[in-house]
C-alpha cells in the first residue's frame, strides 16, 4: 500500500477517455483482460479481446467477478488409479498474468473477505495464485443504485479497498488513483497524464455526492452480538416464510464462498472438482445418517444472515456483506437483506 | 503442514477388520506408501483425517489408532453413504488417499495428572479407543490419574475393538464398563443405557475430566448425568460431528455458531459450546 490512502490521493493521474483504448490495447498485449461487456440485456465481467467491447457506462454487472478468482467449477487435481497404485497430478499454474478492469468497488472489496477466509493456516493455493497474478482496476460509483448499500457495510461507492487502481469518472476522463504499488506501476503507461488541482477538487465533490445519495441501512450497534441473542426469536420464521431456497443470493454474492468437493470419474481416472455450493440447499448439511441440523428454510436462511453479520465479524473482523445489492434485486420473492437486518435490529434480544 | 491442503497422499490398506456382527462397521488399517508423509503425520488423539476413495469422493474419520504406534493409521468406517460404501468394497492392498491430521484433538495437557472418565457409544467410540490406548502406553500412563471407560452398544455383537476390550480387562490400571441395551446369553457386562452406567461408575468430579463421544441421543442424556455428578461445563469435553467437505475451515458447512467443527474442533468443552449460538446438535 502506498501511504496516504483514500481521500488524499498520493499518486493519481488522469486518463482521458480518448486515450482509454490505447491503454487497454497495451494491457491486452501483456495480460488477459477481464472487463464489463454487454451480453444481451445485461452487463457481465468477461475476458475481452478488443477495447471496443468494454462498457464502462453501467450500474453493476449482473454477476460478481468472484469467479475470476474462485471459479464456479475448478479441477483441483487429476488422479489415475491402478490396482494398488494411485497417481495424482496438480494442474500447472497459468502463464499469463491478468487484469480485471472496471469492476465496482463493492466487488473489489469483496475480494478482501475471500482473502481472509481462503487464507489463514490452510492457504488456498488455487485462489491465491489467481489473486497474485491478477491486477484489480475498479471504477468508482458516481451514481449508486437504489439497491446499493456499500456505505452501511463499511465500504463506499468510491472505496479503494481491494483495488490496485481506482478510476473515477470526471466526464471527459478518469481520475486514476494508485492504491497499491502494482497499481502505481500501471500509471507509468503513456496514456496517463498528470492530474491537476481542479480535477482533484471535482473528484472530491463527486465522491461526497455519491456517498450522500446512498440511503443508510438501519443496523443495530454490535449487531454480531445482538444476532446471537435473537437466534431463537420467532421472527426468523416470519422472515423466511417466502424463501424458495433457490440459492440465487449466494450464487450472485461477491463474498459467498461455500463450496463442495466432488470426484468426476471416468473409469480408472478422473478429477477432484471444487464447485460452488450454497447454504440455502437442504443437502448442504445433510449427513449420511439422514440427520440435518438445518432442516428447513428457516435454519438455512438464518445461517446465511448469521454467517454474514455475526460469525464472520467475530472470526474475521469483517462483515460478510459488501452491500452490492445483487441479492436484493434478484431475489424472486423480494427478500431484501436490508429489511431483514432492519427487522432483526428491532428485536428486543430477549 | 501440507503445501496444497486439498491434495491427499496415498496410503495402502494393510488390514480390514469386520468389527460388528451386522458387518456395518469395518476398521481399516493403513500404512504409509511414502516415507515423507509417515514422518509428517504427527497426531493427537481426537484428531481426524479425510479419506479419499478416488472416483467416489472424500469423508472425514477420526483416527482410531494411537500415535504411540507409529507407521499405521486405523479408521473405523460405518457403511452409510457413498464414500463409506465404496470403502467397504475395498480390499487389502488397495490404495486410498488421506489428508490430515486435521482438527484439534483432545486437550491432553489439561488431562495430565487428572482422573478421566471416557463415555462412548456405538461407533463414536473410535477416537476414545485412540485416547485410551494412548494413555495406557508405557510412556504415558504415569502422566494420567485413574481411567474409567464406559462404552455401550445396542447389543454385544455391535461392540467394536473386541481384542482391545479383552486386553484392557486384563489390566489393573483402568476400569472398563461395557453395557448393552438388551441382555444376551453369555453377556457379563452391564445391561442398560450409557448415562445410567455413567452415573454409577464415574469418578469423583474433583480433579476429573469427562470425555463424551457417541450418538446424539447418548450425548443428550449423558450430559445431565455428568452435571448432576458435579462435572462443570469446562470439565466435560465432546467430539462433534457435522457434515464436512474440506476439513480445513473453508467450505462453510460444519460451523457451529462462529466456530468450525473441522478447525476449531472437533473437540469442544461443554463450556465452549454453551457460548455458541447453534442449531440443536447434541
Amino acid at each position: 500500500m502506498i501511504p496516504g490512502g483514500y481521500g488524499l490521493p498520493p499518486s493519481s493521474k488522469i486518463l482521458k477517455k480518448d486515450r482509454l483504448p490505447s491503454f487497454l490495447e497495451r494491457l491486452l498485449e501483456e495480460r488477459i483482460v477481464f472487463a464489463p461487456v454487454r451480453r444481451g440485456e445485461v452487463i457481465l465481467i468477461r475476458e475481452i479481446h478488443a477495447p471496443s467491447e468494454v462498457v464502462l457506462e453501467y450500474e453493476n454487472a449482473k454477476e460478481s467477478p468472484k469467479s475470476i478468482f474462485f471459479p464456479e467449477r475448478e479441477p483441483l487435481f487429476r488422479y489415475r488409479t491402478e490396482k494398488g497404485k494411485v497417481e495424482v497430478d496438480i494442474p500447472p499454474g497459468r502463464e499469463r498474468s491478468r487484469v480485471v478492469f472496471g469492476i465496482r468497488p463493492c466487488d473489489a472489496r469483496g475480494l478482501l473477505l475471500l482473502d481472509k477466509v481462503l487464507g489463514g493456516e490452510y492457504r488456498d493455493p488455487y485462489y491465491f495464485d489467481k489473486r497474485a497474478e491478477t491486477l484489480v482496476v475498479s471504477l468508482a460509483c458516481d451514481h449508486p443504485n437504489p439497491s446499493c448499500f456499500c456505505l452501511s457495510m463499511g465500504g463506499g461507492p468510491c472505496s479503494p479497498e481491494g483495488s490496485d487502481l481506482l478510476l473515477l469518472d470526471l466526464s471527459d476522463g478518469y481520475l486514476a488513483e494508485a492504491v497499491s504499488e502494482r497499481g502505481a506501476a500501471l500509471l507509468e503507461d503513456p496514456a496517463f497524464e498528470k492530474s491537476d488541482e481542479e480535477s482533484l477538487a471535482v473528484a472530491k465533490k463527486i465522491k461526497r455526492e455519491s456517498e450522500v445519495s446512498m440511503k443508510p441501512v438501519a443496523m443495530k450497534e454490535n449487531l454480531e452480538e445482538h444476532l446471537e441473542r435473537v437466534f431463537d426469536d420467532p421472527v426468523w420464521k416470519d422472515l423466511t416464510e417466502t424463501c424458495l431456497g433457490c440459492g440465487i443470493c449466494t450464487y450472485l454474492c461477491p463474498t459467498c464462498y461455500c463450496f463442495d468437493l466432488c470426484d468426476e470419474a471416468a473409469g480408472s481416472s478422473g478429477e477432484r472438482i471444487r464447485v460452488w455450493d450454497s447454504c440455502q440447499f437442504p443437502l448442504f448439511t445433510q449427513q449420511a445418517s439422514g440427520l440435518n441440523p438445518r432442516p428447513t428454510a428457516k435454519e438455512r436462511f438464518r445461517q446465511r444472515i448469521m454467517h454474514k453479520f455475526s460469525y464472520l465479524p467475530k472470526s474475521q473482523a469483517m462483515l460478510g456483506c459488501v452491500g452490492c445489492g445483487r441479492c436484493v434485486t434478484e431475489c424472486p420473492v423480494n427478500l431484501d437483506i436490508r429489511e431483514v437486518v432492519k427487522s432483526l435490529s428491532g428485536g428486543n434480544g430477549g | 503442514m501440507m503445501e496444497n491442503p486439498y491434495v491427499p497422499f496415498p496410503m495402502r490398506i494393510e488390514e480390514i477388520i469386520t468389527e460388528t456382527e451386522d458387518d456395518i462397521i469395518k476398521t481399516f488399517e493403513l500404512s504409509f506408501v511414502r516415507k515423507e508423509e509417515e514422518e509428517q503425520f504427527v497426531y493427537t488423539p481426537g484428531q481426524f483425517a479425510e479419506i479419499s476413495v478416488f472416483g467416489q469422493g472424500e469423508a472425514p474419520f477420526g483416527m482410531a489408532s494411537t500415535p504411540t504406534q507409529p507407521g499405521r493409521l486405523a479408521f473405523s468406517v460405518s457403511k452409510i453413504g457413498v464414500v463409506t460404501g465404496a470403502l467397504h468394497r475395498m480390499e487389502k492392498g488397495d490404495v486410498v488417499g488421506v489428508r490430515g491430521p486435521l482438527g484439534n484433538g483432545y486437550p491432553l495437557e489439561a488431562f495430565k495428572g487428572r482422573n478421566l472418565v471416557l463415555v462412548g457409544g456405538g461407533f463414536g467410540f473410535s477416537t476414545l479407543r485412540c485416547l485410551t490406548n494412548f494413555i495406557l502406553h508405557d510412556s504415558n500412563r504415569k502422566d494420567y490419574g485413574a481411567l474409567t471407560v464406559v462404552y455401550g452398544a445396542r447389543a454385544p455383537g455391535l461392540l467394536l475393538y473386541k481384542k482391545d476390550l479383552e486386553d484392557w480387562r486384563k489390566r489393573g490400571d483402568l476400569q472398563v464398563h461395557l453395557t448393552v441395551d438388551k441382555d444376551e446369553k453369555g453377556w457379563q457386562g452391564h445391561v442398560g443405557l450409557v448415562p445410567d452406567v455413567t452415573r454409577s461408575v464415574a469418578p469423583d468430579p474433583r480433579n476429573a475430566y469427562a470425555v463424551v463421544c457417541g450418538p446424539p441421543a447418548m450425548i443428550r442424556f449423558t450430559l445431565p448425568v455428568l452435571k448432576e455428578l458435579g462435572f462443570g461445563d469446562e470439565k466435560i469435553f465432546l467430539s462433534l460431528e457435522m457434515r464436512m467437505k474440506c476439513g480445513i475451515g473453508k467450505c462453510g458447512r460444519c460451523n457451529v455458531g462462529s466456530k468450525y467443527v473441522c478447525t476449531d474442533g472437533p473437540v469442544f468443552s461443554r463450556a465452549e459450546l454453551a457460548g455458541l449460538t447453534a442449531e440443536e446438535h447434541v
